[in-house]
């Protein structure tokens, strides 16, 4: 039926009464959801860093990769930047509208986030294994 | 009809447009509602340097003191104090839009209260984490 090219139906007619993707709110929900992560997660990551101020490298090595210690790092780490990645996303869609550039804009915001992301939490857990 | 006189016209340059910033007065609700943006987008940017203070202190400790002697420099603390305050910012700007989720404090003098607490928030949360930062050095 959808690839009858004979067909009189318009594209709208051929979907509608077969239910809502159920996908449509996806991104609303995860920036409330990481959202309200960060908000433990964000006073955990100053709390950390406040206490490793003036430390020597021994110190720091040893608390960054204590379990406790860790684990919110590695917490935060993942929210903030699938937080951040999406907040990109909603900028990158607000101000560019043209072809190459929305679709490189939103490719590079993919990638940046995934990076730095993996950059981070190899680095956490480095320190913790070695 | 307007319609039809302007069948030569162009279907985007028919497209009613809503007003935008330019040409509102400054508002508070207004700043703080571009302040929350701009937090996020130099958070975004700031990602770099946590990547680099961490693969630093995984790597080695010379590396580590590299890392540590630019963010403790003059610039590096200035850096750092505005990294700071954007986080705060941006956290005290997120619980603001938590509020305004539940469909509370959109009136008049509510919202205005709530952009007062964001700005003054995101400043005495960044003075007490910074006294604390040198008084526990």
């Amino acid at each position: 039926m959808a690839n009858d090219p004979d067909s009189m139906r318009t594209t709208v007619r051929q979907v509608r009464y077969l239910g809502s993707a159920k996908s449509g709110t996806h991104h609303v929900w995860h920036m409330r959801l990481t959202s309200f992560a960060l908000v433990p997660l964000t006073i955990g990551f100053v709390w950390i860093i406040l206490s490793l101020v003036g430390k020597d490298y021994n110190t720091v090595r040893t608390a960054l990769g204590s379990p406790a210690i860790a684990i919110i790092m590695l917490l935060f780490l993942l929210a903030s930047i699938y937080h951040m990645m999406l907040g990109m996303q909603t900028v990158i869609e607000d101000y560019i509208h043209t072809a190459p550039a929305k679709t490189w804009s939103l490719m590079g915001n993919t990638f940046f986030s995934i990076c730095v992301g993996l950059a981070c939490v190899y680095a956490v857990l480095r320190l913790s294994f070695t | 009809m307007a319609e039809a006189k302007n069948r030569t016209v162009s279907p985007e340059a028919r497209r009613p447009l809503s007003p935008h910033l330019q040409i509102y007065r400054p508002m508070l609700t207004m700043m703080m509602s571009i302040m929350h943006r701009i937090t996020g987008m130099a958070l975004y940017a700031g990602t770099l340097l946590l990547a680099w203070w961490l693969i630093a202190a995984a790597t080695d400790a010379r590396a580590f003191d590299t890392a540590n002697s630019v963010l403790t420099s003059f610039l590096g603390r200035i850096v750092l104090l505005g990294f700071t305050w954007a986080l705060f910012h941006h956290l005290m700007g997120g619980l603001r839009h938590f509020i305004w989720d539940t469909g509370r404090g959109m009136d008049h003098p509510e919202r205005e209260y709530l952009a007062q607490a964001t700005l003054i928030g995101g400043f005495v949360l960044t003075a007490v984490v910074w006294i604390i930062a040198y008084t526990v050095r």
